[in-house]
């Protein structure tokens, strides 16, 4: 042991933070690609019991391994790469799409104090990179030399341009009333039980985030990018092996950081809803479960990610000028109307949420 | 070198690499791809400066937007690319000339009084670069931060207007707000029948 830190104390000091970084970023997306796997899993036992089956059950105890088993024959297969498709482009598409997924995380609180880059501007940061997220597809679109993929990715980069509008000002409202950038502001913003939580004051915004962060992720209602009946299986039809598999990540990556981006806005992130409740919490053991912390984000992003599920157990797919109307004439009027709204509460220095 | 320099000099080197890319690869989609690199680089170059909040709004706005509809059109139109290499030495001389003269031009200016000034020193922020910058746009220079807002506006009405074709006759439109407020009572009727005796 002692030698283990004389060793790491005669690393010069910038490679020690390099290292401290290293481990801080595999900590964060360990558990995270472990939850991708679980949450394909999930997705099939529930929509499975949603549909009177079972779903997955073959492997491993009650099919637990299932995620496992899938991994290993994705990696297994052979990648195959059409003749006429411009090779560059066609392998780093799968990596631009994962590439964003997993950046945006780096400005995520997990709880008080608990990021990786407390950066001043982060609500921003996360909306840029974000934004990021389309070349990916529109690229393996392109660079598939196939015609099902390009209209696949015309279709999605049209969507999720014109979701990413409504998305941005459902955001302006919550920095308004939070009056940061910040992510650990903005949760501390809401901090004092669950009547403080932006939900509240902000409930329109909240549905309108979420519904174009499913539009965002290409998820059931909005998957039009994977109509099956139209187009195979869209912008990753030619792709094979561990180069689809990315595509997968990347979609449930961006699926579990919009449940955890709305837990954070609007539902207060790590605060426990109990937090006006000294006596509760006073308690020894149900006090430190009740009380602040990451298991309330992970619990409360479980939600929305059920949600995402239950959606696609639940609605028919949108026809594409459906979804153009809902985003354009429907989704960004609201938020419009809502940021209108607070801005006169706000000079009139009626705040809410304060 | 301080470690700050090498990464400045790393993103200025791929900033300038991708630059001349832009104008010499032979697929449009990757001058396109290239300038999408130049804009990344250069707003990494720009955060380097502690102007994060510009350095973020030109990815979102410049690489997240704009370039994605560049590609969209780009990959739409399937632009055959020999026509457009055909005389090169036809227009040479006349493009030399243009370029002769923009760079006159811009080191005639560069090289005037206006930017002969020794370099400032920076002001240290008291606060983040983003509550700054809005405060300033919209106190001190409000109007002509309007101005440029409507101006944009102008030309989006502009740019409908002239684009918008009405063909009501040769296609079919539904009115969703009508299919919406369809009810039952509209589409189906219940007949009351009596009953047939059992036989």
């Amino acid at each position: 042991m002692d030698s283990l830190i004389g060793f790491w104390d005669s690393l010069p000091s910038a490679l020690q933070t390099v290292i401290v970084i290293l481990l801080k970023i595999v900590a964060i997306l360990l558990p995270l690609i472990l939850a991708v796997a679980y949450t394909t899993f999930a997705e099939r036992k529930v929509i499975g019991y949603m549909q009177v089956r079972c779903g997955p059950n073959r492997v491993g105890p009650k099919g637990w391994l299932q995620p496992i088993a899938d991994v290993v024959k994705l990696m297994f297969k052979e990648i195959i790469t059409p003749t006429a498709s411009s090779k560059a482009v066609f392998f780093i598409a799968p990596i631009l799409a994962l590439a964003p997924a997993l950046a945006v995380w780096s400005v995520i609180p997990f709880f008080d104090g608990g990021v990786l880059a407390n950066v001043n501007a982060g609500l921003l940061f996360v909306l840029a990179i974000t934004s990021l997220d389309v070349f990916g597809i529109i690229l393996a679109g392109w660079a598939s030399n196939s015609k099902y993929a390009i209209l696949s990715s015309m279709r999605i980069g049209a969507q999720m341009v014109a979701y990413e509008i409504a998305m941005g000002f459902a955001l302006v409202g919550v920095l308004m009333a939070a009056g940061s950038l910040n992510l650990s502001d903005i949760v501390n913003a809401q901090s004092g039980g669950i009547q403080n939580w932006f939900m509240w004051p902000l409930f329109g915004l909240l549905v309108v985030y979420f519904i174009s962060g499913v539009a965002e992720t290409n998820r059931a209602p909005f998957d039009v990018a994977e109509g099956e009946s139209e187009i195979v299986a869209g912008f990753h039809v030619e792709y094979s092996g561990m180069a689809f598999a990315l595509f997968f990540l990347a979609e449930y990556a961006s699926m579990i950081l919009i449940s955890v981006l709305t837990t954070l806005l609007f539902l207060g992130g790590w605060l426990s809803p109990f937090e006006s409740f000294e006596g509760l919490l006073a308690i020894p053991v149900i006090g430190s479960i009740l009380g602040s912390g990451l298991h309330w984000l992970v619990f409360k992003s479980l939600i929305f990610l059920f949600l995402y599920l239950w959606f696609r157990a639940t609605f028919p797919r949108y026809r594409y000028d459906q979804i153009m109307r809902l985003g354009w004439k429907i989704l960004i009027p609201v938020t419009l109307v809502w940021i209108f709204g607070e801005g006169i509460a706000i000079g009139l220095g009626w705040e809410p949420w304060k | 070198m301080t470690f700050e320099q090498f990464i400045f000099y790393i993103f200025a080197t791929v900033t300038i690499v991708s630059a001349i890319a832009v104008v010499t690869v032979r697929n449009p989609v990757y001058a396109a791809l290239f300038l999408i690199l130049t804009f990344f680089t250069s707003a990494a170059t720009w955060i380097l400066l502690e102007a994060e909040f510009l350095g973020i709004v030109l990815v979102l706005v410049y690489v997240g937007a704009v370039m994605v509809l560049f590609l969209f059109v780009i990959m739409m139109l399937d632009i055959n690319i020999d026509p457009l290499r055909e005389g090169f030495i036809r227009y040479l001389p006349m493009g030399i000339l243009v370029a002769i003269v923009v760079a006159a031009e811009i080191v005639i200016v560069l090289g005037s009084d206006t930017f002969n000034m020794a370099i400032p020193d920076p002001v240290p922020l008291s606060d983040s670069n983003t509550k700054a910058l809005g405060e300033v746009l919209y106190t001190e220079y409000v109007y002509p931060f309007e101005l440029a807002a409507v101006i944009l506006v102008v030309a989006i009405i502009a740019a409908i207007s002239l684009t918008m074709r009405k063909r009501q006759d040769a296609t079919k439109h539904q009115n969703i707000s009508e299919q919406i407020r369809v009810n039952s009572a509209d589409r189906l009727r219940v007949l009351k029948m009596k009953a047939e005796e059992k036989q």
